[in-house]
């Protein structure tokens, strides 16, 4: 098993600026079930998509693929046509919660949003949308969610990823590559990595993963990397200790990072003396989490914690 | 981004917030003009002239060049000698704070130059509270927090009597609801018509948050007055840097001298850049790969001089920019580039580094840690560039490899 996505997740890209089709492209490159693709100005039209198979996603496929995505005027229509269940945004920030809110709308189970930059008041208004709706966002500002083998879905460079045994989930994009770079050379591999974002305000934090990656028969073990600001690592910390059988290893960024100062993610600042690297680091340890000195040794961390 | 404390009053004013009476003076003649109409439109006699920096703690900060200057001070003269007596004190004041250096408890020794000054009506204070609106990231939502223990930094108060400190969630749907704002009211003992005041205030300050898109409105204080008007004696202002698109009013609000001059043009070149006081410079992509190799530099012994993200998608004229303003800090003996090239290709990272060196010159030791698509291509540009840069393995490795050069006095004339 694996979670949030599988080989059977049906994906369509909301979006298709440059970004959004550089990264289609990716997508049904590594095998990611691509269905469809919505864009009201260019409905009724079909994107087309070729070039080389990467032989390091989804196994038994052709070296070529070219593959033409149907364009749809609404999201709803897109699923009512293609029984597409998860969605991908792209689109750009201005515009990007609403899109969020009409795959909500839709019914779809999953919805990753890419996008950098959203206003936090459209965020908050978004998450209010979400409630009770079955509906899970991931992101945004975020890298995307993939189960190696069988579905990419986001920014993040297919090849690095092996299928194996470990969930991780991150703030950030570039030290989840790092982790799954390590995890992959130490023959550990993962079970699905998702990136939950670099905003103050997300869709799926911390705990949601670790309730995920808890009850997932395939994973053995938890990576989680956090960073300075809020409280969701601390949160974390008393998931693990009260709930979580499985060992968990961690990273935390920031420790260097002064006060009062944004470090690039929106929801990266210590404010008021709170949300710090060190309280972070110190509700993680006293859960039991390995938490490695640098990102270097997340890997071997992870090692650690499995015994 | 931040604003200054006379434009987030005449925002507030501008949305039926009460605020005292005031003007902004940018020069001492302006400072000494804007009393005596203030005096008669209030029939208070007392002026406070107001240090406008972007830094909290300025009622308590001192003058660099005048140690016995606040930064907020009350000129009482003109209740015994009259408007032209308040006069000729704010001309005395307001010539030792223009262009001086104000240091307070957020600016450090360093301090900020005070380049305006807001004249304000006295207000007969009976009662001195605390108010903010910010975002609680784990209900997602905006809260309204208000203390008895106004004029008090509210970090100190969460710390000591957490208890003192009332909390109402904003529904993003409904704003504060008037009951909300009245358990505030009843919490805060405030009665009677004061309490009126009260609800409609904080009401319009919840409203002003979202419709404004701000980080944070802190007011410290919010005063009752001895007739029972509330009013925003001070007021903060935080804007969300990616809402200013849809306020451009506020956008224009900004003031670059407030502003780092190596971060602002880091913005400016679509980088994310934060000075730092050490020696070692890092150009990484991602801003958490970027603080994990400041915390890795700190690990194995060295400082880091700055955190820099060139982002997913940087081009070889950002990565020259980057180490324009990594070499332009007299600080740093060295640099460590530290790239996983996820969409990001090492090879198109290693040229813009090969360009950026050749345009830019270069007089520290190099380090460059390369992981991720293209790293073979990449590593092979670099040494074929002919260039004196030092590979790198992994982080761990970069950052001691780093550390050895700067230490060795010999790197330092590369």
């Amino acid at each position: 098993m694996s979670v949030l996505v599988d080989k059977n997740t049906r994906v369509l890209v909301q979006g298709l600026g440059k970004t959004g089709q550089f990264h289609t492209d990716k997508a049904i490159a590594y095998g990611t079930q691509m269905v469809a693709a919505v864009h009201p100005s260019r409905a009724g039209t079909e994107f087309h998509f070729e070039g080389e198979t990467d032989h390091s996603g989804v196994p038994g496929r052709d070296d070529t693929y070219s593959v033409e995505l149907p364009v749809f005027a609404t999201v709803k229509d897109a699923v009512a046509e293609t029984g597409a269940n998860a969605s991908v945004v792209y689109v750009p920030p201005q515009f990007a919660a609403d899109a969020i809110m009409e795959a909500a709308a839709a019914g779809l189970d999953l919805v990753v949003a890419i996008t950098e930059g959203i206003p936090v008041a459209d965020m908050i208004k978004t998450k209010r949308y979400l409630d009770g709706k079955p509906t899970r966002l991931i992101g945004p500002n975020c890298p995307g969610v993939i189960t190696p083998g069988e579905c990419k879905i986001g920014i993040m460079p297919g090849y690095i990823h092996q299928r194996g045994k470990i969930g991780v989930v991150s703030r950030s994009g570039t030290l989840t590559y790092e982790a799954v770079h390590q995890l992959t050379l130490l023959e550990l591999g993962q079970t699905t990595a998702i990136g939950i974002g670099g905003d103050p305000v997300n869709g799926t934090n911390f705990v949601d993963c670790l309730q995920m990656f808890e009850v997932d028969d395939e994973t053995e073990g938890v990576i989680m990397i956090g960073e300075i600001g809020g409280t969701a690592e601390e949160e974390a910390a008393d998931f693990v200790s009260s709930e979580m059988t499985k060992p968990v290893a961690g990273f935390i960024a920031g420790t260097t990072a002064p006060p009062g100062k944004r470090m690039g993610h929106a929801g990266a600042i210590v404010s008021g003396g709170r949300g710090t690297a060190e309280a972070k680091i110190e509700a993680m340890t006293s859960a039991g989490i390995v938490v490695a000195d640098t990102p270097s040794g997340m890997g071997e961390a992870m090692q650690r914690a499995l015994g | 981004m931040k604003i200054h404390e006379h434009q987030a009053k005449q925002l507030m004013a501008a949305r039926g917030i009460p605020v005292p009476r005031g003007r902004v003076a940018r020069s001492v003649d302006e400072a000494v003009a804007a009393v005596r109409p203030l005096i008669e439109e209030s029939g208070n006699p007392v002026v406070v002239l107001k240090s406008q920096i972007h830094a909290g703690g300025r009622g308590k900060g001192r003058f660099k060049e005048h140690p016995d200057v606040r930064g907020v001070t009350v000129v009482t003269d003109g209740i015994d000698g009259g408007p032209s007596a308040a006069e000729e004190k704010v001309r005395e004041l307001a010539q030792q704070m223009l262009g001086s250096t104000l240091m307070t408890i957020q600016t450090g020794e360093e301090g900020k130059q005070v380049n305006r000054l807001y004249v304000e009506q006295g207000i007969d204070i009976a009662r001195e509270l605390y108010l903010a609106v910010l975002l609680d990231r784990a209900s997602s939502r905006n809260i309204v927090m208000a203390s008895t223990e106004g004029g008090v930094e509210i970090e100190k108060v969460a710390e000591e009597t957490p208890d003192k400190i009332l909390r109402e969630e904003i529904d993003p749907a409904i704003g504060l609801a008037a009951f909300q704002a009245n358990q505030l009211a009843h919490g805060l003992d405030i009665e009677g018509d004061a309490a009126k005041n009260f609800v409609r205030f904080v009401r319009a300050v919840a409203d002003a948050a979202s419709e404004l898109d701000t980080d944070l409105i802190e007011i410290n204080p919010l005063v009752v007055t001895t007739d029972g008007q509330v009013m925003a004696l001070d007021g903060k202002m935080a804007f969300d840097d990616n809402a200013l698109y849809r306020h451009l009013d506020i956008a224009d609000m900004r003031d670059e001298t407030e502003e780092d001059a190596a971060e602002l043009a880091a913005k400016n070149a679509g980088l994310s850049y934060i000075k730092l006081d050490g020696t070692i410079g890092c150009l990484v992509n991602g801003a958490g790969l970027a603080m994990a190799t400041m915390d890795t530099i700190k690990h194995v012994g060295g400082e880091p001089a700055n955190f820099l993200d060139v982002g997913g998608g940087a081009t070889a004229d950002q990565v020259t920019t980057a180490f324009q303003i990594i070499t332009k800090d007299p600080n740093v003996k060295g640099i460590f580039v530290n790239i996983f090239g996820g969409i990001m290709r090492c090879d198109v990272i290693a040229t813009g580094i090969v360009e950026a060196v050749e345009r830019v010159g270069l007089e520290v030791p190099l380090v460059v840690r390369l992981e991720g698509t293209n790293v073979e291509k990449g590593k092979q540009i670099i040494a074929e560039s002919g260039l004196k840069v030092t590979n790198a393995d992994s982080l761990l490795d970069g950052a001691q490899k780093i550390l050895e050069l700067t230490e060795q006095p010999s790197g330092a004339a590369l």
